[in-house]
Protein backbone atom coordinates (compact mmCIF):
# COMPACT_ATOMS: atom_id res chain seq x y z
CA UNK A 1 0.00 0.00 0.00
CA UNK A 2 1.29 3.47 -0.76
CA UNK A 3 2.57 5.40 2.18
CA UNK A 4 -0.38 8.60 1.15
CA UNK A 5 -2.99 5.76 1.31
CA UNK A 6 -1.70 4.73 4.58
CA UNK A 7 -1.96 7.93 5.64
CA UNK A 8 -5.66 8.23 4.62
CA UNK A 9 -6.38 5.28 6.71
CA UNK A 10 -4.64 6.03 9.72
CA UNK A 11 -6.29 9.70 9.58
CA UNK A 12 -9.53 8.57 9.24
CA UNK A 13 -9.28 5.82 11.77
CA UNK A 14 -7.88 8.61 14.39
CA UNK A 15 -10.07 11.21 13.56
CA UNK A 16 -13.55 9.01 14.07
CA UNK A 17 -12.34 6.40 16.74
CA UNK A 18 -9.23 7.57 18.18
CA UNK A 19 -7.63 4.25 16.93
CA UNK A 20 -4.13 4.28 16.40
CA UNK A 21 -2.62 2.26 14.01
CA UNK A 22 1.13 2.12 13.16
CA UNK A 23 2.99 1.06 9.96
CA UNK A 24 3.92 -1.96 11.19
CA UNK A 25 -0.13 -2.75 12.30
CA UNK A 26 -0.71 -2.40 8.47
CA UNK A 27 -1.58 -5.84 8.01
CA UNK A 28 -4.68 -5.18 10.01
CA UNK A 29 -6.10 -3.19 7.31
CA UNK A 30 -5.50 -5.27 4.24
CA UNK A 31 -7.05 -8.19 6.32
CA UNK A 32 -10.10 -6.51 7.81
CA UNK A 33 -10.80 -3.80 5.35
CA UNK A 34 -10.15 -5.89 1.67
CA UNK A 35 -13.73 -7.16 2.58
CA UNK A 36 -15.26 -3.98 3.11
CA UNK A 37 -13.75 -2.80 -0.44
CA UNK A 38 -14.74 -5.83 -1.88
CA UNK A 39 -18.44 -4.87 -0.47
CA UNK A 40 -17.93 -1.41 -1.39
CA UNK A 41 -16.90 -2.44 -5.26
CA UNK A 42 -13.57 -1.31 -5.19
CA UNK A 43 -11.11 -3.72 -6.36
CA UNK A 44 -8.37 -2.94 -3.37
CA UNK A 45 -7.78 -0.49 -0.37
CA UNK A 46 -5.72 1.30 -2.64
CA UNK A 47 -8.66 2.11 -4.70
CA UNK A 48 -10.97 2.52 -1.43
CA UNK A 49 -8.46 5.02 -0.38
CA UNK A 50 -8.87 6.94 -3.27
CA UNK A 51 -13.09 7.01 -2.61
CA UNK A 52 -12.24 8.13 1.00
CA UNK A 53 -10.58 11.51 -0.18
CA UNK A 54 -12.62 14.51 -0.26
CA UNK A 55 -16.07 14.07 1.03
CA UNK A 56 -16.26 9.95 1.66
CA UNK A 57 -19.55 8.98 2.21
CA UNK A 58 -20.46 8.19 5.92
CA UNK A 59 -21.87 4.86 5.88
CA UNK A 60 -18.26 3.63 4.09
CA UNK A 61 -16.24 5.63 6.90
CA UNK A 62 -18.58 3.94 9.77
CA UNK A 63 -17.86 -0.13 8.16
CA UNK A 64 -14.47 0.80 8.02
CA UNK A 65 -14.37 2.00 11.94
CA UNK A 66 -16.63 -1.03 12.80
CA UNK A 67 -13.97 -3.61 10.81
CA UNK A 68 -10.83 -2.60 12.58
CA UNK A 69 -12.48 -2.61 16.32
CA UNK A 70 -11.01 -5.55 18.26
CA UNK A 71 -13.77 -7.49 19.85
CA UNK A 72 -11.95 -9.50 22.15
CA UNK A 73 -14.17 -10.84 24.96
CA UNK A 74 -15.42 -13.59 26.68
CA UNK A 75 -17.67 -14.07 29.80
CA UNK A 76 -15.78 -13.77 33.18
CA UNK A 77 -12.26 -12.61 31.09
CA UNK A 78 -9.33 -12.27 33.09
CA UNK A 79 -11.68 -13.60 36.27
CA UNK A 80 -9.98 -11.60 39.05
CA UNK A 81 -12.08 -8.53 38.22
CA UNK A 82 -15.40 -10.31 38.42
CA UNK A 83 -14.04 -12.26 41.98
CA UNK A 84 -13.45 -8.40 42.77
CA UNK A 85 -16.41 -7.17 41.66
CA UNK A 86 -18.22 -9.74 43.39
CA UNK A 87 -16.32 -10.02 46.95
CA UNK A 88 -14.75 -6.21 47.26
CA UNK A 89 -16.72 -3.75 44.69
CA UNK A 90 -20.38 -4.40 45.40
CA UNK A 91 -20.13 -5.25 48.80
CA UNK A 92 -18.51 -1.76 48.83
CA UNK A 93 -20.84 -0.03 46.67
CA UNK A 94 -24.00 -1.68 47.52
CA UNK A 95 -23.08 -0.34 51.36
CA UNK A 96 -22.46 3.61 50.24
CA UNK A 97 -25.94 3.13 48.55
CA UNK A 98 -28.59 1.84 51.02
CA UNK A 99 -30.23 5.03 51.31
CA UNK A 100 -31.36 5.26 46.86
CA UNK A 101 -30.80 1.04 46.47
CA UNK A 102 -29.82 1.95 42.90
CA UNK A 103 -26.83 1.01 41.01
CA UNK A 104 -25.87 2.37 37.91
CA UNK A 105 -22.66 0.90 35.78
CA UNK A 106 -21.25 1.75 32.27
CA UNK A 107 -19.63 -0.76 30.28
CA UNK A 108 -17.63 0.89 27.56
CA UNK A 109 -16.85 -1.24 24.51
CA UNK A 110 -19.39 -3.83 25.42
CA UNK A 111 -18.27 -5.44 22.35
CA UNK A 112 -21.06 -8.82 22.07
CA UNK A 113 -22.22 -8.22 25.79
CA UNK A 114 -20.11 -10.78 27.41
CA UNK A 115 -19.16 -8.22 30.08
CA UNK A 116 -22.39 -6.80 30.84
CA UNK A 117 -23.58 -10.39 31.20
CA UNK A 118 -21.16 -11.38 33.58
CA UNK A 119 -21.93 -8.54 35.62
CA UNK A 120 -25.51 -9.38 35.34
CA UNK A 121 -25.09 -12.83 36.12
CA UNK A 122 -23.35 -12.15 39.54
CA UNK A 123 -26.13 -9.41 40.51
CA UNK A 124 -28.63 -11.91 40.14
CA UNK A 125 -26.57 -14.54 42.01
CA UNK A 126 -25.93 -12.25 44.90
CA UNK A 127 -29.73 -10.23 45.06
CA UNK A 128 -30.22 -11.94 48.20
CA UNK A 129 -27.21 -11.15 49.94
CA UNK A 130 -27.42 -7.18 49.20
CA UNK A 131 -31.08 -7.08 49.32
CA UNK A 132 -33.40 -5.10 46.87
CA UNK A 133 -31.35 -2.97 44.09
CA UNK A 134 -32.51 -1.13 41.11
CA UNK A 135 -29.71 -1.78 39.04
CA UNK A 136 -29.48 -0.39 35.34
CA UNK A 137 -26.18 -1.54 33.42
CA UNK A 138 -25.16 0.34 30.28
CA UNK A 139 -22.90 -1.44 27.29
CA UNK A 140 -21.87 0.86 24.97
CA UNK A 141 -19.90 -0.16 21.50
CA UNK A 142 -18.92 1.99 18.57
CA UNK A 143 -20.13 -1.01 16.38
CA UNK A 144 -23.77 -1.32 15.52
CA UNK A 145 -23.20 -4.95 15.04
CA UNK A 146 -21.32 -6.04 17.47
CA UNK A 147 -24.31 -3.93 19.56
CA UNK A 148 -27.01 -6.04 17.74
CA UNK A 149 -25.39 -9.64 19.06
CA UNK A 150 -24.98 -8.14 22.25
CA UNK A 151 -29.04 -7.56 22.26
CA UNK A 152 -29.83 -11.03 21.20
CA UNK A 153 -27.61 -12.63 23.04
CA UNK A 154 -26.96 -15.62 21.50
CA UNK A 155 -23.40 -17.18 21.73
CA UNK A 156 -21.79 -20.30 19.66
CA UNK A 157 -20.61 -23.38 21.68
CA UNK A 158 -17.40 -21.99 21.98
CA UNK A 159 -17.85 -18.73 23.30
CA UNK A 160 -20.10 -20.42 26.41
CA UNK A 161 -17.37 -22.18 27.13
CA UNK A 162 -14.62 -19.50 27.60
CA UNK A 163 -14.75 -18.46 31.56
CA UNK A 164 -18.40 -19.28 31.90
CA UNK A 165 -19.28 -22.07 34.70
CA UNK A 166 -20.98 -24.91 33.48
CA UNK A 167 -23.69 -24.11 36.33
CA UNK A 168 -24.26 -20.66 35.28
CA UNK A 169 -24.79 -21.77 31.33
CA UNK A 170 -27.32 -24.06 32.78
CA UNK A 171 -29.28 -21.64 34.90
CA UNK A 172 -29.08 -18.55 32.73
CA UNK A 173 -29.01 -19.84 29.19
CA UNK A 174 -31.48 -21.68 27.16
CA UNK A 175 -29.99 -23.91 24.05
CA UNK A 176 -31.33 -22.83 20.39
CA UNK A 177 -30.37 -25.50 17.88
CA UNK A 178 -26.41 -25.20 18.30
CA UNK A 179 -26.48 -21.79 19.77
CA UNK A 180 -26.97 -20.57 23.66
CA UNK A 181 -28.99 -17.64 24.33
CA UNK A 182 -29.04 -16.00 27.53
CA UNK A 183 -32.22 -16.02 29.34
CA UNK A 184 -34.68 -12.49 29.29
CA UNK A 185 -34.17 -11.87 32.69
CA UNK A 186 -30.82 -11.50 32.50
CA UNK A 187 -31.12 -10.14 29.16
CA UNK A 188 -33.17 -7.19 30.14
CA UNK A 189 -30.69 -6.66 32.88
CA UNK A 190 -28.73 -4.59 30.36
CA UNK A 191 -29.24 -1.81 27.98
CA UNK A 192 -27.38 -1.18 24.84
CA UNK A 193 -26.46 1.74 22.82
CA UNK A 194 -24.20 3.17 20.29
CA UNK A 195 -21.52 5.35 21.46
CA UNK A 196 -18.13 6.76 20.55
CA UNK A 197 -15.60 7.59 23.37
CA UNK A 198 -14.61 10.71 21.48
CA UNK A 199 -18.21 11.89 21.97
CA UNK A 200 -19.29 13.99 24.59
CA UNK A 201 -20.56 11.67 27.92
CA UNK A 202 -22.33 14.43 29.45
CA UNK A 203 -25.61 12.58 28.52
CA UNK A 204 -24.78 9.19 29.52
CA UNK A 205 -25.24 10.24 33.29
CA UNK A 206 -23.51 8.92 36.22
CA UNK A 207 -22.30 6.12 36.68
CA UNK A 208 -21.26 4.26 40.21
CA UNK A 209 -19.20 1.45 38.50
CA UNK A 210 -17.22 1.80 34.95
CA UNK A 211 -15.58 -1.00 33.20
CA UNK A 212 -13.42 0.57 30.64
CA UNK A 213 -10.97 -2.73 30.21
CA UNK A 214 -8.52 -3.33 27.48
CA UNK A 215 -9.98 -0.13 25.15
CA UNK A 216 -7.62 2.69 26.24
CA UNK A 217 -4.26 0.46 24.48
CA UNK A 218 -5.68 1.46 21.29
CA UNK A 219 -5.13 4.87 21.68
CA UNK A 220 -2.73 7.39 22.03
CA UNK A 221 -1.38 9.10 25.35
CA UNK A 222 -3.74 12.66 24.60
CA UNK A 223 -6.74 10.16 23.78
CA UNK A 224 -6.40 8.60 26.65
CA UNK A 225 -6.10 11.33 28.74
CA UNK A 226 -8.80 13.40 26.77
CA UNK A 227 -11.21 9.68 27.45
CA UNK A 228 -10.56 9.44 31.02
CA UNK A 229 -10.91 13.34 32.32
CA UNK A 230 -14.19 12.75 30.97
CA UNK A 231 -15.23 9.97 32.11
CA UNK A 232 -14.35 11.07 35.88
CA UNK A 233 -16.95 13.61 35.59
CA UNK A 234 -19.17 10.48 34.61
CA UNK A 235 -18.45 8.43 37.67
CA UNK A 236 -20.14 9.61 40.90
CA UNK A 237 -17.57 10.79 43.76
CA UNK A 238 -17.43 7.29 45.32
CA UNK A 239 -17.24 5.20 42.44
CA UNK A 240 -15.21 2.46 41.17
CA UNK A 241 -13.15 2.42 37.43
CA UNK A 242 -11.92 -0.37 36.12
CA UNK A 243 -9.33 -0.89 33.36
CA UNK A 244 -7.65 -3.54 31.75
CA UNK A 245 -4.35 -5.58 33.02
CA UNK A 246 -2.16 -3.62 30.48
CA UNK A 247 -3.67 -0.25 31.43
CA UNK A 248 -2.88 2.61 34.25
CA UNK A 249 -4.01 5.87 34.89
CA UNK A 250 -0.41 6.48 36.24
CA UNK A 251 1.30 8.95 33.92
CA UNK A 252 -1.94 9.64 31.60
CA UNK A 253 -3.93 11.60 34.06
CA UNK A 254 -4.45 13.11 37.62
CA UNK A 255 -8.49 12.93 37.63
CA UNK A 256 -7.63 9.08 39.04
CA UNK A 257 -5.69 6.83 41.45
CA UNK A 258 -5.20 3.65 41.51
CA UNK A 259 -7.15 2.29 44.95
CA UNK A 260 -4.71 1.12 47.09
CA UNK A 261 -4.15 -2.62 47.48
CA UNK A 262 -5.74 -3.30 44.08
CA UNK A 263 -4.54 -3.75 40.40
CA UNK A 264 -7.05 -2.27 37.81
CA UNK A 265 -9.22 -0.47 39.79
CA UNK A 266 -8.94 3.30 40.13
CA UNK A 267 -11.57 6.45 41.90
CA UNK A 268 -10.92 9.62 41.97
CA UNK A 269 -7.86 11.45 42.98
CA UNK A 270 -9.20 12.89 45.71
CA UNK A 271 -11.16 10.06 47.02
CA UNK A 272 -10.80 8.35 50.04
CA UNK A 273 -11.95 5.07 49.01
CA UNK A 274 -10.78 1.65 50.97
CA UNK A 275 -12.07 -1.62 49.75
CA UNK A 276 -11.71 -4.92 51.83
CA UNK A 277 -10.26 -7.61 49.83
CA UNK A 278 -10.26 -10.72 50.80
CA UNK A 279 -8.24 -13.92 49.62
CA UNK A 280 -11.27 -14.99 47.82
CA UNK A 281 -11.82 -11.66 45.92
CA UNK A 282 -8.53 -11.28 45.23
CA UNK A 283 -8.35 -15.48 43.63
CA UNK A 284 -6.96 -15.60 40.14
CA UNK A 285 -8.69 -18.14 39.82
CA UNK A 286 -11.64 -18.63 37.76
CA UNK A 287 -15.22 -16.62 38.78
CA UNK A 288 -17.58 -19.43 40.77
CA UNK A 289 -21.05 -19.06 41.02
CA UNK B 1 -0.91 -32.90 38.85
CA UNK B 2 -2.12 -35.94 37.50
CA UNK B 3 -5.01 -36.02 34.60
CA UNK B 4 -6.11 -39.29 33.40
CA UNK B 5 -7.73 -38.94 29.82
CA UNK B 6 -10.65 -41.16 29.11
CA UNK B 7 -12.19 -41.18 25.33
CA UNK B 8 -12.17 -44.53 22.80
CA UNK B 9 -10.57 -41.99 20.02
CA UNK B 10 -6.72 -42.40 20.01
CA UNK B 11 -6.68 -38.85 18.17
CA UNK B 12 -8.50 -37.11 20.93
CA UNK B 13 -6.69 -38.52 23.86
CA UNK B 14 -3.80 -37.51 21.43
CA UNK B 15 -4.87 -34.25 20.98
CA UNK B 16 -5.89 -33.71 24.58
CA UNK B 17 -3.09 -34.87 26.40
CA UNK B 18 -0.82 -32.37 24.19
CA UNK B 19 -2.84 -29.47 25.46
CA UNK B 20 -2.75 -30.55 29.28
CA UNK B 21 0.98 -31.26 28.94
CA UNK B 22 1.69 -27.77 27.69
CA UNK B 23 -0.08 -26.60 31.01
CA UNK B 24 2.85 -28.68 32.52
CA UNK B 25 -0.12 -31.31 33.52
CA UNK B 26 1.20 -34.91 33.85
CA UNK B 27 -1.30 -37.76 31.68
CA UNK B 28 -2.54 -40.94 31.42
CA UNK B 29 -4.87 -42.93 29.21
CA UNK B 30 -7.91 -45.17 28.97
CA UNK B 31 -9.80 -46.32 26.41
CA UNK B 32 -13.06 -47.10 28.10
CA UNK B 33 -14.61 -46.53 31.45
CA UNK B 34 -13.51 -50.42 32.46
CA UNK B 35 -9.47 -49.65 31.58
CA UNK B 36 -10.48 -46.26 33.92
CA UNK B 37 -11.82 -47.49 36.53
CA UNK B 38 -8.71 -49.95 37.04
CA UNK B 39 -6.29 -47.30 35.98
CA UNK B 40 -7.83 -45.38 39.04
CA UNK B 41 -7.23 -48.07 41.26
CA UNK B 42 -3.89 -48.26 40.80
CA UNK B 43 -3.40 -44.96 40.68
CA UNK B 44 -6.04 -42.35 41.57
CA UNK B 45 -5.64 -38.73 39.23
CA UNK B 46 -6.19 -35.51 40.64
CA UNK B 47 -8.73 -34.76 37.29
CA UNK B 48 -10.39 -36.91 34.88
CA UNK B 49 -11.42 -35.78 31.20
CA UNK B 50 -13.98 -38.05 30.11
CA UNK B 51 -15.23 -39.20 27.26
CA UNK B 52 -19.56 -40.12 27.30
CA UNK B 53 -19.89 -42.69 24.61
CA UNK B 54 -17.44 -45.55 24.85
CA UNK B 55 -17.63 -49.25 24.70
CA UNK B 56 -17.51 -51.81 27.05
CA UNK B 57 -18.39 -48.91 29.88
CA UNK B 58 -19.29 -45.73 28.97
CA UNK B 59 -18.64 -42.47 31.03
CA UNK B 60 -21.12 -42.42 33.10
CA UNK B 61 -21.79 -45.64 34.27
CA UNK B 62 -17.31 -45.48 34.85
CA UNK B 63 -17.89 -41.78 36.88
CA UNK B 64 -21.34 -43.35 38.61
CA UNK B 65 -19.20 -46.23 40.23
CA UNK B 66 -16.07 -43.71 40.90
CA UNK B 67 -18.09 -41.77 43.06
CA UNK B 68 -19.54 -44.36 44.80
CA UNK B 69 -16.51 -46.38 45.28
CA UNK B 70 -14.71 -46.12 49.14
CA UNK B 71 -11.40 -43.68 48.56
CA UNK B 72 -9.59 -40.77 50.70
CA UNK B 73 -10.22 -38.47 47.81
CA UNK B 74 -12.17 -37.79 44.47
CA UNK B 75 -10.75 -36.82 41.92
CA UNK B 76 -12.68 -33.78 39.97
CA UNK B 77 -14.57 -34.92 36.64
CA UNK B 78 -14.21 -33.27 33.39
CA UNK B 79 -16.67 -34.52 30.92
CA UNK B 80 -16.06 -34.10 27.37
CA UNK B 81 -18.02 -35.09 24.77
CA UNK B 82 -20.22 -34.56 21.93
CA UNK B 83 -23.37 -35.28 23.87
CA UNK B 84 -24.24 -31.20 23.58
CA UNK B 85 -27.29 -31.07 25.06
CA UNK B 86 -28.92 -29.88 28.00
CA UNK B 87 -30.42 -33.14 29.09
CA UNK B 88 -27.11 -34.98 29.30
CA UNK B 89 -25.31 -31.96 30.82
CA UNK B 90 -27.76 -31.54 34.19
CA UNK B 91 -27.54 -35.60 34.09
CA UNK B 92 -23.97 -35.41 34.19
CA UNK B 93 -23.79 -32.51 36.67
CA UNK B 94 -26.32 -34.28 38.91
CA UNK B 95 -24.02 -37.40 39.06
CA UNK B 96 -21.06 -35.83 40.51
CA UNK B 97 -19.52 -34.34 37.22
CA UNK B 98 -17.46 -30.91 37.64
CA UNK B 99 -17.54 -29.27 34.92
CA UNK B 100 -18.37 -30.20 30.98
CA UNK B 101 -16.63 -29.46 27.51
CA UNK B 102 -19.27 -30.11 24.32
CA UNK B 103 -17.03 -31.33 21.97
CA UNK B 104 -15.08 -29.73 19.65
CA UNK B 105 -13.08 -27.88 21.79
CA UNK B 106 -9.56 -26.03 22.22
CA UNK B 107 -6.81 -25.49 24.59
CA UNK B 108 -8.50 -22.20 25.94
CA UNK B 109 -11.45 -23.86 26.53
CA UNK B 110 -9.95 -26.79 28.65
CA UNK B 111 -7.49 -24.28 30.40
CA UNK B 112 -10.89 -22.18 31.04
CA UNK B 113 -12.31 -25.99 32.60
CA UNK B 114 -9.77 -26.19 34.45
CA UNK B 115 -9.29 -23.12 36.13
CA UNK B 116 -13.54 -23.07 36.78
CA UNK B 117 -12.78 -26.48 39.19
CA UNK B 118 -9.80 -24.33 40.98
CA UNK B 119 -6.85 -27.19 38.90
CA UNK B 120 -5.16 -23.82 37.90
Amino acid sequence: MLTADFDIYKDLLKTESGIIITPDKAYLLDSRLTPVARRWGHEDLDAMAAALRGAPDKRLVKEIVEAMTTNETSFFRDTRPFNLFKHAVLPYITQQRQNTRRLKIWCAACSSGQEPYSLSMILKEEAEKHGVFQTDILGTDISEDILEQARTAIYSQFEVQRGLPIQLLMKYFEQTDKKWQLKNDIRKMVRYRYFNLLDSMTMLGTFDIIFCRNVLIYFDEATKRDILGRMSKCLAPDGVLYLGGAETVLGVTDAFKPITGVRGLYAHADSEIALTVSEQADAKSAFMP
Amino acid sequence: MLCLIVDDSSVVRKVVRRILEEMDIDCAEAADGQQAFESCQNTMPDVIMLDWNMPVMNGMEFMCKLRAHPTPTQPKVIFCTTENDTDHIQAALAAGADEYIMKPFDSDIIRSKFEQIGLL
